[in-house]
């Protein structure tokens, strides 16, 4: 057991931007510094995987420290079940981002790698953050490096694209802090309170606040992580953000910003605002719904490959929505795993693209096809890439999926099987969109003489790909490594739920460290 | 022995690895081949001696779980990776190894020097080792992995020739048939998921043996049970091609013909008539779901096989005669006969993949012409291939005493006892069109004269097509003798040995005992009857004219396009399913909804923010003037209101 590794966890990445910039004469000194300390990290990051006690409530990792000693805002981190795992996907995703940007970034490579490892530092901040303060400085701090990473090494509209990316989040996460200053004050005014910004005491008197401005509170943060899910309909900014992005950028975008979006909604609202939450259960879960069938009809008439696979986040998105909102333990178990799915599935479904238009400079389905002869090893890695997508049985997405469809199946929260049956639709529309852009793409013959010069992945490319494939095969078979460290956690943020359900008095609380 | 049952899984999983992994660079086409065909071999083998374990024991403690590992736990929900070794199991394990290991065998001539020689063992061996999942799984899920896996292998193969066109509506390409055949299964596969989800929630358990241990104590039309029967039932219409959800099977011909043979006749299509048996007393349970699959049995058995009787492409009219007989299996299902539907699963396994292979080595001979109308002649020049398609086709027509007439005889009696004498006709005569299509298919395949091109050198296929294509043929004429009925003399061995599985249902049902057997000879004579007359026509009308069917289309008109054109049903699900769904999606959720509603509100908020602050700029001049004079207005203004207020 390392001492304080949740420190160098978070901070590692930040020394490494610093002395990726001291190294900038060199463009590959610049590389592997990169890679080497984000490798580090993650080598780091392991510590937490294995050393997280599941049957611990405590949150584990403990790191804290007065900030503001006025606002009584302190830097405090910590990671229960749910937490961990997303750290560890961050600190997974970001060498295997680096690596695919080996080639594909040419101009400016060491502000890029920097602004990766902050981007870095920022994620795991945004998930291992226990103060409420203290979080929204991550969650603002995500936006700069992302900012500039579309809007320097971005497509031909990036700069509309950025803007957009930027002002969306923005107007959500003002909104949010105005919630997390009122929730500071509304701590001062119960008997002996004084303002707070700490998550785990905020934990404990938040769910006091009356129905009514509760609702408010629970809106704020709702709409901000919303925004970021992308959850229909503040979905827009997506197709553009990811369209435009450089490959590494798409890739840390669908892999782990939206993910925070799913992450707050756990541990605000649900955490913060149990009563409001279950009144608004089935409107985000109809949300979710929706956001399944509408990201799954709209991303099959797409033309462009890239905003085909941003367009069916929507829809995988939707899933998690609805395992969150169900509230059964099953549910979200499957909304949680589901959440890592889409990082590798996605992910690697946005590598894939960047490695094809690296190639040729286009995105366009109706310039391939016969990709299958040209280029086989890569279109067999499309291909398992492409069935994690859709969720076959004994690949990664399926054990997601059915988890939050079987758990919001029973839940009682959303009392009807009709969120089920619509959003199980989705595995069938999922099946279509993919698979005819995989045949139109891969199979048949080509349909522009310029597929005939292609070359198959490199080693670099298949080393890039075969840890993420590894993780497809390994949660479809035995997700129980995973599904083990977070059901705990989860079972007691349901458990939370079902006391407020039953208007029992809350006694799952979070010890305090 | 049932301990290693594991083995049976493992071997394919092991031969498509080390052809997956390294076929590439193994250069011997018999090194892949035999690895390939070598790993379900083994799988046989211990599955025949696991069988003949169970043979030994006594009949009520033939049933074990073997549990390797938990799969999916979360919350109340455990799932494992377990198999259940019972009398069902091990029937359906050894038709797919045993069948599938010929099969194997013959893919080594078949497809000599492809391109994909390797991939395609890889494929076959991934099939193998999600079909066994399918028949060994003890509960839904592990089912369901089977299930899906079988679908994907289904999908790999039939566009396994990538590259290559295949004629359809709306089809150009061989992925497109094979889109077709992954997206009509996956409407199904989601209504399995939804009666999976019931069951969870009615039984709180997916294993099978603790649902039908609960299922005893439901009473008989009970509600919920009526929507999981019903929704499993679609589930199985995906997958065994049935009314309403056949329609990808034809299609499925776009692949090499081992494969038709293996998936889409011998096993896979079957998965839908062993699940809804593996359910019998929940299906006991609901009297309007069995109603329901004992009509849309009928009725696809006798669409599919009026249809075949208008098919030129030899491969189609074998498809069509599968969706067919799986109306049969499945019309047993419906009226309880389900030891008839699981007899008439193996029987038909072992003469439909003869056929198949058959006309694989036809195909094969005819460089690619599948046309029958182009074939003729073929008797002499490829005697093996001939004899056993010839007895093959006896035996499916049901001809006394081959494999077919048992089983096929077995189902028209019960349909015609259990059931009622309507679905008695229908199978009647969908067996009348059948002895009709498949000597007509004979006839002009392999008799008369020669109508192929000059330039045609047909050929008898290698040993390795031909071997199991004996093998097969004998199966098919002695494969009945384990269900010879009580009144030919026969012990009926398969049901015997199937009882305990149906035993439950049984109970529920409560089927009376038939003594009258009087009408069961009467049925059985009208049935030999029925064989020998579609023998005769088919024969004798296109031996005397092989373009019979000119003059037959001439006649019959509007009927005989239906036909030809398969009720148009492909047509209709386009025009009334698919175009709409993607012209709305395309035309109004994408460019209207999605571009013009949501992102045109989002760009006009931007667009309307600019425009008031260009507006607002005005006011920050910098000229201390303008300021000046603005608050001298602005004083003038309140100084105006408190006057005049």
């Amino acid at each position: 057991m390392i001492p304080h590794v949740l420190n160098y966890i978070l901070f590692l990445p930040l020394i490494g931007a610093a002395a990726v910039l001291l190294a900038r004469r060199s463009e590959n000194a610049v590389r592997w510094t990169g890679l080497i300390f984000s490798l580090l990290t993650f080598v780091l990051s392991l510590e937490l995987f294995f050393g997280y006690d599941p049957q611990n409530p405590a949150m584990q990792f403990v790191e804290k420290m007065s900030w503001i000693p006025s606002l009584n805002v302190s830097y405090h981190l910590g990671l229960d079940g749910i937490s961990m795992l997303l750290v560890v996907l961050s600190t997974f995703l970001t060498p295997i981002v680096l690596i695919s940007s080996w080639k594909s970034i040419e101009k400016q490579v060491a502000p890029y790698v920097a602004l990766m490892l902050v981007l870095e530092t920022a994620m795991i901040g945004v998930f291992a953050s226990l103060d409420t303060f203290l979080f929204y400085v991550f969650w603002e701090l995500i936006l700069i490096p992302m900012y500039f990473i579309i809007g320097i090494w971005g497509g031909k509209d990036r700069i509309y694209a950025t803007v957009k990316f930027f002002i969306f989040t923005m107007v959500g996460s003002l909104l949010m802090l105005i919630a997390i200053i009122w929730l500071g004050y509304y701590a001062s005014t119960q008997p002996g309170g004084v303002f707070t910004t700490d998550l785990l005491l905020l934990m404990d008197i938040a769910p006091t606040i009356p129905l009514d401005i509760q609702s408010w509170m629970f809106a704020a943060f709702a709409l901000s992580f919303l925004i970021k899910v992308p959850a229909f309909p503040l979905h827009t900014w997506l197709p553009d953000a990811h369209v435009q992005a450089p490959t590494g950028g798409s890739v840390i975008l669908a892999g782990v910003l939206l993910k925070m979006g799913t992450y707050g909604l756990i541990r605000f609202n649900l955490q913060l605002f149990p009563e409001a939450s279950l009144e608004y259960a089935s409107v985000l879960s109809v949300l979710g719904v929706v956001g399944i069938i509408y990201g799954a009809l709209v991303s099959m008439v797409q033309k462009d490959v890239k905003k085909l696979v941003a367009y069916s986040s929507v829809s995988h998105m939707g899933f998690i929505l609805l395992g969150i909102f169900g509230v059964t333990v099953s549910g979200m178990q499957g909304g949680l795993i589901q959440m890592l799915n889409h990082g590798l599935s996605t992910g690697a479904l946005f590598l894939i693209v960047g490695m094809i238009y690296d190639r040729r400079h286009t995105r366009m389905i109706e310039e391939f096809g016969g990709l299958a002869r040209q280029i086989p090893v890569f279109s067999t890695f499309f291909m398992i890439v492409t069935l994690s997508s859709i969720g076959l049985p004994g690949l990664n997405g399926f054990v997601g999926e059915f988890l939050i469809l079987i758990g919001s199946f029973e839940s009682t929260v959303l009392g009807s099987i009709w969120y089920v049956v619509f959003a199980a639709t989705g595995v069938v529309f999922a099946a279509v969109y993919m698979l005819w852009m995989y045949q139109r793409m891969v199979f048949g013959v080509s349909r522009n003489p310029e597929n005939e010069k292609l070359v198959d992945l490199s080693a670099r490319e298949i080393g890039l790909l075969l840890p993420i494939v590894l993780f497809i095969f390994w949660i479809g078979v035995y997700p129980g490594t995973f599904l083990s460290k977070s059901e705990s956690t989860v079972q007691r943020v349901v458990e939370k739920l079902e006391q407020v359900q039953k208007g029992e008095a809350i006694t799952t609380t979070v010890p305090k460290p | 022995m049932y301990q290693y049952v594991g083995l049976i899984v493992l071997f394919p999983l092991i031969g498509l690895l080390v052809n997956g992994l390294f076929g590439r660079k193994i250069k011997s086409e018999s090194i892949v081949g035999i690895i390939g065909s070598g790993a379900v071999g083994l799988s046989f083998l211990v599955a025949a001696a696991i069988f003949i374990e169970m043979l030994g024991m006594p009949a009520e403690d033939r049933a074990h779980t073997v549990t390797l590992f938990t799969w999916i736990a979360a919350g109340s929900l455990t799932v494992s990776a377990a198999y259940l070794v019972d009398q069902l199991s091990i029937l359906m394990t050894l038709v797919v190894t045993g069948v599938g290991f010929l099969i194997h065998v013959y893919s080594i001539g078949y497809m000599h020097g492809d391109r994909g020689f390797w991939r395609f063992f890889t494929y076959l061996n991934l099939f193998i080792f999600a079909m066994l999942n399918l028949v060994l799984a003890d509960n839904y899920l592990l089912m369901f992995l089977g299930w899906e896996g079988v679908g994907l292998c289904s999908y790999l193969l039939i566009g396994f020739w990538y590259d290559k066109k295949f004629e359809g509506v709306k089809i150009t390409w061989t992925g497109d048939a094979a889109n077709k055949a992954f997206w009509v299964n996956r409407i199904g596969d989601f209504a399995f998921m939804i009666g999976m989800f019931l069951i969870f929630r009615e039984f709180g358990t997916l294993t099978f043996n603790e649902v039908m241990g609960d299922a005893g104590t439901l009473a008989v039309g009970n509600d919920t049970v009526f929507w999981i029967t019903l929704l499993l039932f679609l589930g199985a219409t995906g997958k065994s091609a049935q009314i309403p959800l056949f329609v990808w099977l034809p299609d499925a011909m776009a692949g090499p013909t081992p494969v038709s043979a293996l998936i889409h006749a011998a096993t896979m299509v079957t998965a839908g008539v062993y699940m809804v048996a593996r359910n019998s007393a929940l299906y006991a349970l609901a009297p309007d779901t069995m109603m329901i699959v004992a009509i849309g049995g009928a009725i696809t058995a006798i669409m599919a096989a009026s249809i075949g009787l208008a098919q030129n492409d030899i491969k189609k009219v074998l498809a069509y005669s599968t969706v067919s007989q799986l109306g049969f299996m499945f019309l047993a299902l419906g009226v309880g006969a389900y030891t008839a539907a699981i007899f008439h699963v193996m029987t038909h396994a072992f003469f439909k993949a003869c056929l198949f292979l058959g006309s694989g080595s036809v195909i094969h001979a005819m460089h690619e012409e599948q046309d029958i109308r182009h074939m003729g002649g073929l008797k002499k020049i490829m005697p093996y291939t001939y004899w056993t398609f010839l007895i093959s086709s006896f035996a499916i027509a049901g001809f006394p005493p081959l494999s077919g007439f048992f089983s096929k005889d077995e189902i028209l009696w019960k349909a015609f006892a259990d059931g009622s004498p309507v679905l008695w006709v229908i199978g009647a005569t969908a067996a009348l069109m059948t002895a009709f299509y498949m000597f007509r298919m004979v006839t002009l395949t392999f008799g008369g004269e020669p109508r192929w091109a000059k330039d045609k050198h047909p050929h008898e296929s290698p040993a390795s097509m031909t071997i199991p294509l004996i093998v097969l043929a004998a199966l098919a004429v002695v494969g009945g003798f384990v269900g010879v009925p009580a009144v030919l003399g026969g012990g009926n061995a398969i049901e015997q040995w199937l009882h305990p599985l149906f035993a439950q249902a049984h109970n529920t049902l409560a089927l009376p005992e038939h003594t009258n057997h009087a009408t069961e000879y009467l049925l059985m004579a009208i049935s030999v009857a029925i064989a020998v007359t579609g023998f005769w026509f088919g024969r004798s009308v296109y031996m005397k004219n092989p373009e019979a069917d000119r003059s037959i289309a001439a006649r019959t008109g509007v009927l005989y396009r239906l036909l030809a054109n398969k009720y148009y049903v492909d047509n209709v699900y386009h025009a009334g399913l698919v175009t709409p769904i993607v012209k709305t999606s395309d035309r109004f959720l994408f460019r209207i909804f999605d571009v013009r509603i949501i992102d045109g509100f989002v760009n006009g908020l931007a667009r309307t923010t600019g425009w008031v602050s260009s507006v607002l700029r005005y006011m920050q001049t910098g000229v201390v003037q303008n300021y000046a004079a603005l608050i001298v207005l602005g004083i003038v203004v309140v100084l105006g209101l408190l006057i005049f207020s």
